[in-house]
């Protein structure tokens, strides 16, 4: 029995309750209602973070009051607390960002606030679900949401990254369905904590199946290196909030349920090859970069950049121990990658905006007229370099400790590396904006970006370096009811 | 040469697949046994039907989401159909008309009979949905029924009403306990409300998906 | 070799063949069918693993009914972007990707 109020339920009640009323409202209204509902999210989060927190356990609600296994349980542990509070810091100050954005021009963002709806409620469903066909049906509500999201535009380019972007996650999703029905058919069972027991290493070979189609769906869902084709037209394409939600949030979702999944029931299976997703994600982050610093388009060079960050989370999984320091590094790069990578998304998106093109080589000039865009793109940068006091240094800190202290020292030189080639592509975008535009120019910057995304953008990139500050809280949140 | 490489190891994994799921049958049946579950749980369930009850009582949780999901791609739909202009209905073939205003009503009754069939057999309000929406497009292929324009208040309160039944049905529920915690003896309405609701809305939906774009 | 198990094998098959068709088909209708095939696949297996014993498991038999109204959703989604993009570019193929 729990009360009526309980932030599980209504963390996914919420955000489906406005988001059809937001559809009522019409095909470019629900802004205020959405930006209601989820400061409400954002409540019940930290409710939620403070209570596990506290309490030191996981908190359960069994839907339908059945139980696990013949019902659907929710549970929140520290990870999931973490996920949920980090979606809403994000959200919050994104759908603001919203407003303003769409504000000149209703008419290119259709629905996008019931979609908008329809992907938080995907993502706070798949943080707390712990059934694997749940998770499925949670997948393919934040895949489709994204992709819509995405599509909505209505350009030929945006119809063309959606499809393509529908495709990938289509294909991830049907290998995670095809995991989920062996492991039924061996088990009988979908729910986690009463596979995890089950599980061992002299499982049948239908179950080692299994988990090889479930993670390699997931991974290419999270666009890990070489399945990252998809993500830099659907990131680098849609709407600048769109854009900024799918990199700090969708693709975290589904390294989210690689992680639940390889910590939790595949955890017997997977110990001898947990080199291999380090490898691809050490790729990922020079082959990211790489890209980064060679892209023509300001957003282009920003979703390499994603790619290149998600390689980080990858490296964690050949330094999982008991002593829960790779995990953490995992959850604060997540957290500060998230709050960075929105924040350079929103504040590549005012000075697009403003000077009305998308070429890197068109901020000339914005540092005299966008100073707070520019300082936000500049501290969000410090979170991606890895340098003090942000939450991506305390990140690449606890990953380069844990890695020394396994004596993997090919991942401390990779981190060491990546993060020199994030500082080559976020100044080759400050070096520009400095530099005084050519005479005929000029007039793009004539007028000014609306505040409101100027500091949207600003305090999304300044949580994200003072996230180091609070760092210890967010550690100790994810040592709750996580480890093998 | 990709070619070749991608059909190879796809046959590869067929084969692999099938190898394996034919030593897991010569396993002994898992221990964890739902079916039993299911059976012993269903006089609480409110409906007779097993399938139902998983559906709507025990994973009625999926149920909701899944509908969240036909929602939202309507979303997508609308948001990226042309907004006006709507082509006239396709054919004119007197035999076809004849047939349609035959079949419909038919298909009506049919829909009924599955919503309320699905409590105790294979039927329920997927099916029944699924037939209104085949009904909508069969009028709009036999000509008797334009196109759809962007949506107004009212059909919008349509597509959305079922989902929105059901979710408030599902909070409600919080009072006694738990996310769609049916009470048993409450238990066969509230299904039996959800699933008129969702029949409606499914119906407006599937036919949405084709003739919002038609 | 009971009938759930010539289910599950058929599905095994027709899943490989979806996942070959989604990656090597150019036009879009063919490449949504071979997804579909695919999804057909994945449920074949749901159901005829489970019910290896000869008995009928209404859960599998819910969770297929439930992945088919996302799999129908999932293929309305694909076919509305493809008519959009034919109406945009006259073609049923994406676009090369230019690598920027």
């Amino acid at each position: 029995m729990t009360e009526f109020f309980d932030p599980l339920a209504w963390l996914i009640l919420l955000p489906l309750f406005w988001a059809s009323g937001a559809f009522l409202l019409g095909p470019t209204r629900g802004a205020r209602l959405a930006i209601v509902g989820v400061a409400a999210q954002l409540w019940l989060a930290i409710d939620l973070a403070v209570k596990v927190g506290d309490g030191g356990t996981a908190i359960r609600h069994a839907v339908g009051g059945w139980g696990a296994p013949l019902g659907i349980d929710l549970i929140a542990d520290g990870l999931a607390a973490a996920m949920l509070l980090l979606t809403h810091m994000v959200a919050l100050p994104l759908l603001l960002y919203a407003r303003g954005y769409f504000a000149a021009d209703a008419s290119v963002a259709r629905y996008f606030w019931p979609l908008s709806g329809f992907l938080l409620a995907g993502l706070n469903a798949l943080f707390l679900a712990a059934d694997l066909f749940n998770l499925y049906v949670t997948l393919e509500i934040v895949g489709l949401a994204a992709v819509g999201l995405v599509a909505a535009g209505g350009n030929a380019t945006q119809i063309a990254a959606g499809l393509r972007y529908l495709f990938a996650t289509l294909i991830g999703s049907g290998m995670y369905l095809l995991g989920v029905a062996l492991i039924y058919g061996a088990y009988g069972t979908v729910s986690i904590a009463t596979l995890t027991p089950l599980i061992n290493a002299s499982a049948a070979s239908a179950v080692w199946i299994a988990a090889a189609l479930m993670l390699l769906g997931l991974m290419l869902k999270t666009a890990l290196f070489p399945f990252h084709y998809w993500l830099p037209p659907a990131h680098g394409g849609a709407p600048a909030p769109v854009s900024a939600l799918l990199s700090a949030l969708v693709v975290k979702a589904s390294f989210y349920l690689i992680l639940r999944l390889w910590l939790g029931p595949f955890a017997p299976l997977t110990g001898t090859i947990a080199w291999l997703p380090a490898l691809l994600g050490s790729a990922a982050i020079l082959w990211g970069s790489w890209q980064a610093i060679r892209a023509v388009r300001l957003k282009m060079l920003v979703a390499y950049s994603t790619i290149a960050q998600l390689g980080y989370l990858f490296l964690i999984f050949p330094l999982l121990g008991p002593d829960g320091l790779a995990l953490q590094a995992g959850g604060m790069q997540v957290v500060a990658h998230g709050l960075a990578k929105a924040a350079m998304f929103a504040a590549a998106g005012a000075m697009i905006h403003v000077t009305g093109r998308d070429a890197v080589a068109d901020v000339a000039g914005v540092a005299s007229r966008m100073p707070v865009s520019l300082f936000a793109f500049a501290l969000a940068g410090v979170t991606l370099m890895g340098l003090p006091p942000s939450g991506g240094f305390l990140a690449k800190w606890l990953l380069i400790d844990a890695a020394l202290t396994q004596g993997q020292w090919w991942l401390v030189a990779v981190i060491i590396a990546g993060g020199l080639l994030a500082a080559i592509y976020v100044f080759r975008v400050l070096r520009q904006a400095f530099l005084v535009p050519a005479q005929g120019e000029r007039r793009h910057l004539s007028h000014r970006a609306p505040p409101l995304l100027e500091w949207t953008a600003f305090t999304l990139a300044a949580a994200s370096v003072l996230l180091g500050l609070r760092g210890v809280d967010l550690l100790r949140l994810l040592a709750v009811g996580s480890g093998p | 040469m990709k070619r070749a490489a991608i059909i190879i190891f796809a046959a590869l994994f067929a084969f692999v697949l099938i190898v394996a799921m034919l030593e897991l049958s010569a396993l002994p049946s898992p221990k964890v046994n739902l079916p039993a579950a299911v059976a012993a749980n269903m006089a609480a369930s409110g409906v007779e039907h097993p399938v139902t009850a998983v559906l709507l009582n025990f994973r009625g949780y999926d149920t909701l989401l899944e509908i969240a999901v036909l929602l939202l791609v309507l979303l997508v739909v609308l948001a990226v159909s042309p907004r006006e202009g709507k082509a006239p209905a396709a054919s004119h073939e007197p035999v076809l008309q004849v047939l349609a205003r035959v079949a419909v009503p038919v298909m009506l009754l049919a829909a009924v009979y599955l919503l309320w069939a699905g409590a105790h057999r294979p039927g329920g309000a997927f099916q029944a949905g699924a037939v209104l929406g085949a009904a909508a497009v069969l009028l709009h292929l036999a000509g008797l029924l334009p196109g759809w324009n962007a949506p107004r208040l009212f059909m919008r309160a349509g597509l959305a009403g079922g989902f929105l039944v059901f979710l408030v049905v599902a909070s409600a529920l919080l009072a006694n306990g738990a996310l769609l915690h049916f009470p048993p003896e409450f238990a066969g309405a509230l299904i039996l409300l959800i699933e008129a609701g969702l029949t409606v809305s499914l119906g407006l939906i599937l036919a949405g998906l084709f003739l919002f774009l038609a | 070799m009971s009938t759930g198990l010539i289910f599950a094998g058929t599905g095994a098959i027709l899943f490989a063949m979806g996942v070959a068709g989604v990656m090597l088909l150019a036009h879009l209708l063919r490449r949504i069918l071979a997804f579909n095939l695919m999804g057909s696949g994945a449920f074949l297996i749901l159901i005829g693993l489970a019910q290896r014993a000869g008995l009928v498991d209404p859960v599998p038999q819910a969770m297929v009914l439930t992945g088919i109204v996302v799999s129908v959703a999932a293929t309305a989604l694909a076919l509305a972007l493809t008519r959009r993009l034919h109406k945009l570019t006259g073609a049923y193929t994406l676009p090369a990707t230019r690598d920027d």
